[in-house]
């Protein structure tokens, strides 16, 4: 039984089906009644103001906010059959589901421990394997030229933008289905960007990905789909080359000609 | 609108008189610490030579040194701290990482304030109740139960400390991994928080070093070379503290030697602990 549904209009099979997803910080209401899919192998963009829900939908999606007290969600998110809110092995889920953060947060230890760390935790691999699988996370991140003289340096004497690569290869390294990434670029330089984006555009061969930009030219750019939330509701998602060119919704028009947010 | 100077001159004068102060507050403390410093090293040179580290403490108005003393310090804040450190981490890792948010944590945090704002005196009255009483007698156990009483609150308290400094993202990131809590802490939290986490131990070393007041009720003293930890032993402070106030001149000449000693070990700690936490922000 395939337990994933095909979108009859798209072809696309959705990886993750969101619906009417509700999150409370407290007793108050971040997030109202959001459905929505993320097409397997597509770049989701989640655009919209600051404050609108975005990047708590993607924290949703990897359970980040069971780390904190008094959060919590309701409805339902699907991923592969399963409802990622009713999951009991969290470490599982977000060994599938991986994150890359807005900050670069290598962790304190060398270039190769940053990867291998990850890596070894899952899978019991000789240690020439682990050499095969940091190298090809880093050459994935497009970090391997930069760093593959210096794997025992330290991940913290990178630049920023290597060491957001370097967490992305990290996360690529565990082998995981779906990449969220939450605003990936805003402390980074403009060619570090581009780097990124370019990055982004190659993963969607293998990877199902959401992205959470505060740059819209950023979402046109790397993304298929695109979701523009505002105040916790999803006000439209489709297509971006539509969404950016022929919106239905007014407030999605307001929003992407820069009258607010 | 035009300055008013009249205003802007009381202001300048009022800001120089405060910084003044300020000076003055600061000399006056350095001052105070220069003189204790300078006479300790004034009195305590004189005594000081190889016989202080290679003979026991003496009898009055014979030759002696302070090798008992040096010793049984050494063993009971040795062990003090070998029991106060882990239980002090582990506590402290509970209060930052697994409790942060429960209402037992704030009550834990609350009680720790107290122990460890407590006058040292109370923990040795207290594990005297607790050890010497029903053991019958004095003994170096004792000295370092009530030592690890004292290193437990330091601990904790720094432990918790430094693990709050780790910033969030860091745990996230490492969840964000798949990595199980125990995980995220011992491989990750633990590494970006160690120089800090060893800065407190080396803070706690120090202080109890240098505690009198709970040994007497506990070690109390021995004037003779002791290894045996179920026996009073003797300590440096509570030498110091019986010689100082005897009458003979040679035992209170002792007593300044082995503050000097005490000094210059807890300002070697504090000093290495110092770089060791700058070396640490300088990563």
């Amino acid at each position: 039984m395939n337990l994933m549904s095909k979108d009859v209009d798209t072809g696309l099979t959705e990886k993750i089906s969101v619906s009417n997803l509700k999150f409370f910080y407290g007793s108050t209401l971040a997030l109202k009644n959001i459905s929505l899919p993320l097409y397997e192998r597509q770049v989701t963009a989640f655009i919209g103001p600051s404050g609108c829900g975005k990047s708590t939908l993607l924290r949703v999606l990897n359970r980040m906010y069971d780390l904190y007290p008094n959060q919590r969600a309701e409805g339902e998110v699907m991923f592969d059959g399963e409802n990622i809110l009713g999951m009991k092995d969290l470490n599982l889920l977000r060994s599938r589901i991986g994150m890359v953060f807005q900050k670069p947060t290598p962790f304190p230890m060398t270039i190769y421990e940053n990867i291998a760390f990850g890596i070894r935790l899952y899978e019991r691999l000789p240690k020439s394997e682990v050499d095969a699988r940091v190298e090809s996370a880093l050459e994935k991140a497009a970090l391997w030229k930069e760093v593959k003289d210096k794997l025992q340096s330290s991940g913290l004497s990178l630049s920023g933008g290597q060491q957001q690569r370097l967490c992305i290869a990290r996360t690529v390294a565990i082998r995981p289905e779906v990449i969220l990434f939450d605003e990936p670029c805003s402390a980074l330089d403009p060619i570090s960007t581009a780097k990124i984006e370019e990055l982004i555009d190659d993963l969607k061969n293998e990877f199902t990905i959401a992205i959470v930009t505060h740059n819209m030219q950023q979402a046109a750019r790397v993304s298929q789909r695109t979701a523009f939330m505002y105040l916790g509701e999803l006000v439209e998602f489709g297509v971006t080359q539509k969404l950016f060119t022929n919106p239905t919704d007014k407030r999605t028009q307001d929003y992407i000609t820069g009258r607010f947010g | 609108m035009a300055l008013d100077i009249a205003k802007y001159r009381r202001r300048r004068l009022r800001s120089t008189i405060t910084v003044g102060l300020c000076w003055a507050a600061s000399g006056l403390g350095l001052t105070i610490l220069a003189v204790i410093l300078a006479t300790l090293l004034y009195k305590g040179v004189a005594g000081l030579g190889l016989k202080v580290f290679t003979e026991m403490t003496p009898p009055p108005g014979s030759d002696g040194g302070l090798l008992n003393a040096i010793a049984g310090s050494l063993v009971m804040t040795f062990a003090g701290v070998i029991v106060g450190t882990p239980i002090g981490i582990l506590a402290g890792t509970y209060l930052a990482e697994y409790g942060r948010y429960s209402k037992v944590s704030s009550v834990i945090r609350f009680i720790n304030d107290i122990l460890l704002s407590a006058p040292s005196i109370v923990t040795g009255l207290f594990i005297y109740e607790l050890l010497v009483r029903p053991m019958g007698h004095f003994s170096a156990f004792a000295g370092a139960a009530a030592l690890a009483v004292l290193v437990i609150p330091t601990v904790v308290r720094t432990t918790e400390n430094m693990l709050l400094l780790v910033p969030n993202q860091l745990r996230e990131a490492s969840s964000a991994l798949g990595l199980p809590q125990s995980l995220v802490i011992r491989k990750v939290a633990y590494k970006a928080a160690r120089a800090g986490m060893i800065t407190g131990v080396l803070l706690a070393v120090a202080r109890v070093s240098g505690e009198t007041a709970p040994l007497l009720f506990t070690a109390l003293n021995n004037q003779f070379w002791s290894t045996n930890l179920n026996a009073p032993m003797a300590s440096l402070p509570v030498v110091i503290f019986q010689y100082a106030l005897s009458p003979y001149e040679d035992w209170q000449r002792l007593a300044w030697t082995g503050a000097l000693l005490i000094t210059a070990a807890v300002l070697t700690l504090s000093i290495a602990a110092r770089w060791l936490s700058s070396s640490r922000t300088q990563q």
